[in-house]
């Protein structure tokens, strides 16, 4: 009987081994190999060193991306405590509405805000006719983070969600019981049972965000460079593969850092489980 | 008196859950809600402890209304049917919750934990991870979490629905034995008329969102007010008959002496009997007879189906009867009991349909 099962488990297991071999380990292991290669295919630490030139961008990226998983936490905790706390129904629509723009194309997303933001775009265009100063959004590193928040709150939204609804209401009302108050019982029960949805609400903001492009090209005039536009640009224009690659291991390396700290802070709570 | 319910009603999207609920409870009493899924006996409870506010009505609590007054300022705690403890707290910061938050110093905390630890025989479990216990374990913790906030009133929601049989009776007295030795108010919901009729001093019979009597376990036994009352609180043959005068009720063919009066003459009512207090003889010395359909040995007795002029009895009697037996049956007056007709009369006390196993399906599903 026993053998049965772990034969059974073994051969369905298979396929996603494979998948994960071919898609997953293989690739790591070509970026590892072009990082720490030169043209000719021989071995060379000149694009590991090479990277020091980019530490501003590093430094950006990880920083706009704090900044961006700051922003999605503040709106998003309080909003997936109240869709939580409404009826079936409505919880229902509010979540369609939610990963509504996640159907829509990033590049559209984001270009959009472009024609929103412009020096003669919607808001500003409204301005004027009002009566008042334009004001200068885009180009500018709020309309970079802006950006960001917009595109990845559904992903901070969804898991806390998903652990504030399927939270015990009568853990609630006993805290209520025993005598907490509103602001007791979100501190001392709701905050730290919702740790595990904080905590990959914050990885799955935190990881998109620095490694995206396209966002910053767009809305930030190409005055803040992010670390994956220039990786996009040692692929797409230079052709550099070695130290786009070299690049890709090392923004990996500072996400898994930031993650590894993160988890620290909320294993301190209680909670945290997601790397 | 502690808390005096006073014309509660309850509404869920248009339909009444509550029909005006009249209850006082004295201080230091075990009051049990006794009624079947979906009576309101919950509602009612959670009405006391502040967690949901009636449509109409005043809820009392010595004395002063305390509608609208949050759970958190109410001298009541409950204990939840599947526990409800503090899963990222321990077994003694569980306990400890209500205490810190009355901003208690630590050494009177850590005294009133440990106190109220071993009130539940769980002394020695403080660092354990709650988890980590079993059922009745969990709900210890639960009890010893609420009673340590001193609160004046204990409303306990089917606190021993989750556990199995062996535990539940073990707890039963437990739980008694610690209201006793407290003297605080226990207002219990079950819908297992046996832990009712064990536990309380007065047990509050529910149904359809009405309260169908009060009294004390012998009482609502003894006296129920109704077929449903009847029909709920053990087993019950509920007859048709007519009260020919003062103590003398005609019912299946024949007329018995018995000890009500009070009813117009030739007034139609329910009969009660229960079917422990038939006495089965001869055939030629009974008053009525009738022909045993089915019999099950249940350990202390042996309960039959006797069919008497079509309508089916139930009968408990020590002397083995066997499928197809011609027996007599004899009643004695105070074996009987008359009821006024209700809007239950004919929904119950037949057992027709009786069968060990609907009884259990049914009860099954009561407990999910």
């Amino acid at each position: 009987m026993k053998e049965n099962t772990s034969l059974a488990a073994k051969i369905s297991g298979a396929p996603y081994i494979a998948w994960m071999i071919i898609f997953i380990i293989f690739p790591l292991a070509v970026v590892a190999y072009f990082a720490f290669t030169d043209s000719t295919g021989s071995f060379t630490l000149n694009n590991i060193a090479t990277l020091s030139r980019y530490s501003d961008t590093f430094l950006r990226s990880i920083w706009f991306g704090l900044i961006a998983t700051l922003i999605c936490l503040i709106i998003s905790y309080p909003l997936a405590y109240i869709i939580s706390q409404t009826s079936q129904d409505k919880q229902r629509i509010i979540i369609m509405l939610v990963m509504l723009p996640m159907w829509m194309n990033f590049l559209l997303r984001t270009y959009s805000w472009m024609l929103i933001l412009e020096d003669t775009g919607i808001i500003n265009n409204w301005l004027i006719k009002m009566g008042l100063e334009p004001v200068q959004m885009i180009n500018t590193s709020g309309a970079v983070v802006l950006g960001m928040v917009y595109n990845y709150l559904p992903y901070m939204i969804l898991p806390l969600y998903s652990i504030m609804s399927r939270m015990d209401n009568s853990i609630i009302e006993a805290a209520k019981d025993l005598g907490g108050n509103s602001a007791v019982v979100i501190q001392k029960v709701i905050f730290p049972l919702s740790m595990p949805g904080v905590v990959s609400g914050i990885t799955m903001v935190f990881v998109p965000s620095v490694s995206t492009f396209y966002i910053s090209q767009k809305l930030g005039g190409g005055k803040f460079t992010l670390i994956g536009d220039v990786i996009e640009m040692q692929f797409q224009t230079s052709y550099n593969y070695n130290l786009g690659a070299a690049m890709s291991l090392a923004l990996m390396v500072l996400i898994l850092a930031c993650l590894f700290i993160m988890n620290k802070f909320a294993d301190e709570d209680e909670g945290g489980i997601i790397v | 008196m502690i808390i005096d319910l006073k014309n509660i009603a309850v509404t869920f999207d248009e339909e009444p859950i509550l029909k005006g609920i009249n209850l006082y409870i004295r201080d230091g009493e075990f009051v049990t809600l006794l009624g079947p899924s979906g009576c309101g006996k919950t509602t009612t409870l959670r009405i006391i402890a502040g967690f949901l506010e009636p449509n109409s009505g005043d809820v009392m609590f010595e004395n002063k209304r305390i509608n609208g007054v949050p759970p958190h300022k109410r001298q009541v705690n409950t204990i939840f049917q599947r526990y409800a403890l503090f899963p990222h707290l321990n077994v003694y910061e569980n306990v400890a919750f209500g205490l810190r938050l009355k901003k208690l110093p630590e050494k009177e905390i850590r005294q009133t934990v440990e106190e109220m630890l071993s009130l539940v025989n769980l002394k020695g479990f403080s660092k354990r991870k709650v988890e980590s216990l079993s059922g009745g374990q969990q709900q210890r913790v639960a009890i010893a979490r609420a009673l340590a906030v001193k609160p004046r009133v204990l409303l306990l929601d089917e606190p021993l629905g989750a556990l199995d049989l062996k535990l539940r009776k073990d707890m039963q007295i437990e739980l008694k034995n610690i209201q006793q030795r407290l003297g605080i108010t226990f207002i219990y919901v079950t819908h297992d008329q046996e832990e009712a009729l064990s536990m309380s001093d007065t047990v509050v019979v529910m149904d359809c969102g009405r309260i169908q009597q009060i009294g004390t376990p012998i009482d609502i036994y003894n006296e129920p007010k109704n077929a449903f009352v009847a029909d709920f609180i053990g087993e019950s043959n509920i007859l048709d008959g007519i009260m020919k005068s003062d103590y003398s009720v005609e019912f299946s063919g024949h007329t018995f002496e018995c000890l009500d009066k009070g009813f117009d003459k030739n007034e139609s009512v329910d009969v009660v009997v229960r079917p422990e207090d038939v006495d089965v003889v001869a055939v030629e010395k009974g008053a009525i007879c009738g022909t045993v359909t089915s019999v099950t040995f249940k350990g202390v007795h042996f309960e039959m189906i006797v069919d008497i002029d079509g309508f089916k009895w139930m009968i408990q009697s020590t002397d083995q009867q066997f499928e197809g037996d011609e027996i007599g049956l004899v009643i004695e007056p105070d074996a009987i009991h008359i009821m006024k007709k209700s809007d239950y009369s004919g929904q119950f006390g037949d057992y027709s349909s009786f069968s060990d196993e609907i009884e259990q399906l049914s009860s099954a599903s009561e407990e999910v």
